[in-house]
């Protein structure tokens, strides 16, 4: 089975749940920068939770199935056709052998999902198919996805339609709140700094990709004269002597040394996947406890959102 | 030691404020420590010049749990700092050729090529972190008279295996990359292997060695020019 890209858009790659434990050799974790999206789409077409599929940017997407597949497109807002008849997002769909899906610029939302049944079955690369073009590493040959590319994927059990509720639809938006633990050089900002954090509003910059997202604000210098490179998490909010914070993300690099006053929730950084230069950004600061109770409440929801999948 | 939060499923432990071959040998035995303690829990860990970054399932363990693990794991380390620790033994072909800042960084810190070659090949160097790019080893002890600011203007383009000096440190670049340190030669070794096991031949702890060798023996390694 396989389908071959017409169209990647602007920016399509091959992700997977991500490539752990390969740190002590600089590999950085990759992954879907909208976590949730990326899950449910594999959960409609009856996939493993971390199966590969395509991560793309703002859709002009277009695709052709070689053999019949059923698939489902989630994340950004955009409209889909196949063969010439509108779909809709967050539901499975069939695709007759030799049809064309076309996936449309994106109305709202940034990064979209397409899952097909079985699987993107691409050889992993240090345990994982996720791309990482930095890198090199993962999907076809570390490489963004082009016209041409030849992509198979795994057999597709029949499967019984599924689609999400309209009202457990994730809600794409200009306005986020970024729930943020405290943390790393924490002690090396002052409490007026701090404060200007979680008080101010910032906005997305342009310089905003896999890699980081700057934002741009009120300025939150650390009092810190440089510090010895150290490892660097997921969603970690470093600032350089501009003062203006950047959210490391999917595709970061695994050792840095930026003062860092904390990390955003990793279930916030979906939203961010989402947005565009221009949104505007809040922090708001939670405890350890509250992260960790956030983290169970959210896995129990969307393991339940999937199992009703089933009904 | 310190320990800070560094995500919802991550701590930090600071072991110092200043990194050297000690403080090293310590984080690499935390590591160790903290590995064989969390097990399955453990996602990944970033041993780092003074620090030890630990990742973690929070859907199996929390902040509270892997945090005394880190404390039991540090109060259980010996004092034996060479622990494991092996030299690796690097070969570089120094030249004009190969290392377009060899000349100037010799000018600017009144030694002769030679000299430099010497004193560069003469230092045995921990390896303190590996990050920033697949393969890329950060190294300290560069001695102090070869120590040279990166280049005003960086390269666009610095080929894989180049020697490199920036500052106080040195490096060997894993891959072709832009780059604003010093070249002062190439390694004919992949740093950096995806298709073979193991993928690097250095580990965090381990202390490399770099050798001299001629044009001929580097074409003979492997080496492209």
């Amino acid at each position: 089975m396989s389908i071959t890209i017409d169209n990647p858009g602007i920016l399509a790659i091959i992700v997977d749940g991500g490539r752990f434990g390969q740190h002590h050799i600089g590999l950085t974790t990759g992954g879907p920068m909208d976590r949730d999206a990326f899950r449910i789409a594999n959960a409609l077409v009856g996939n493993q939770e971390n199966a590969a599929a395509i991560e793309f940017m703002l859709g002009g997407v277009s695709f052709t199935a070689n053999q019949a597949i059923s698939i489902a497109v989630t994340g950004a807002d955009c409209k889909i056709t196949i063969d010439g008849e509108a779909k809709h997002r967050y539901k499975h769909l069939q695709v007759a052998k030799g049809n064309k899906v076309d996936i449309a610029m994106a109305s709202s939302g940034c990064r979209g999902y397409i899952a097909i049944s079985g699987g993107i079955t691409v050889e992993p690369a240090f345990g994982s198919r996720t791309t990482v073009t930095r890198e090199k590493i993962g999907g076809l040959n570390g490489a963004k996805l082009s016209a041409g590319d030849l992509i198979s994927t795994g057999d597709s059990p029949v499967f019984k339609s599924r689609e999400i509720d309209e009202a457990d639809l994730p809600l794409i938006s200009t306005e986020i709140t970024l729930r943020v633990l405290i943390g790393y050089q924490h002690a090396q900002f002052s409490p007026a700094s701090k404060r200007r954090f979680f008080d101010s509003e910032y906005t997305v910059s342009q310089r905003f990709d896999r890699m980081g997202c700057r934002v741009e604000g009120p300025s939150v210098a650390a009092e810190i004269n440089g510090m010895l490179s150290e490892g660097i998490t997921l969603g970690a909010i470093q600032v350089p002597a501009d003062g203006q914070p950047i959210i490391l993300l999917a595709d970061r690099q695994t050792i840095g040394g930026y003062p860092k006053i904390g990390s955003v929730l990793s279930l916030d950084l979906n939203k961010l996947g989402q947005a565009m230069p221009g949104a505007t950004v809040r922090f708001e600061e939670i405890d350890q406890s509250q992260a960790h109770n956030e983290l169970h409440l959210a896995n129990y929801r969307m393991n339940r959102l999937l199992e009703k999948l089933d009904d | 030691m310190r320990i800070e939060v560094a995500s919802e499923n991550a701590l930090i432990a600071y072991l110092s404020d200043e990194s050297n071959e000690k403080v090293s040998a310590q984080v690499n035995q935390l590591n160790t420590n903290v590995r064989k303690a969390l097990g399955s829990t453990l996602i990944d860990t970033v041993p780092s010049y003074a620090s030890l970054l630990v990742i973690y399932d929070a859907l199996e363990t929390d902040h509270f749990a892997v945090a005394s693990t880190i404390v039991s794991a540090a109060e259980s380390m010996s004092n034996d700092d060479d622990a494991g620790a092996s030299i690796v033994e690097l070969p570089v072909y120094y030249n004009t050729e190969s290392g377009p800042d060899l000349e100037q960084l010799a000018q600017n810190a009144n030694l002769s090529v030679d000299e430099v070659i010497e004193i560069h090949s003469g230092t045995t160097y921990p390896v303190y972190a590996i990050g920033f790019a697949p393969g890329f080893a950060y190294l300290g002890g560069l001695d102090a008279r070869i120590a040279a600011p990166r280049l005003a203007t960086p390269r666009q383009k610095v080929p894989k295996g180049a020697v490199a000096i920036a500052d106080q440190q040195t490096a060997v670049y894993p891959s072709e990359s832009p780059g604003g340190w010093n070249l002062i030669g190439l390694c004919p070794i992949d740093m950096f292997n995806p298709d073979s096991e193991p993928h690097m031949p250095v580990t965090v702890g381990d202390r490399i060695k770099f050798k001299p060798i001629s044009r001929e023996e580097f074409i003979a390694l492997g080496g492209e020019l």
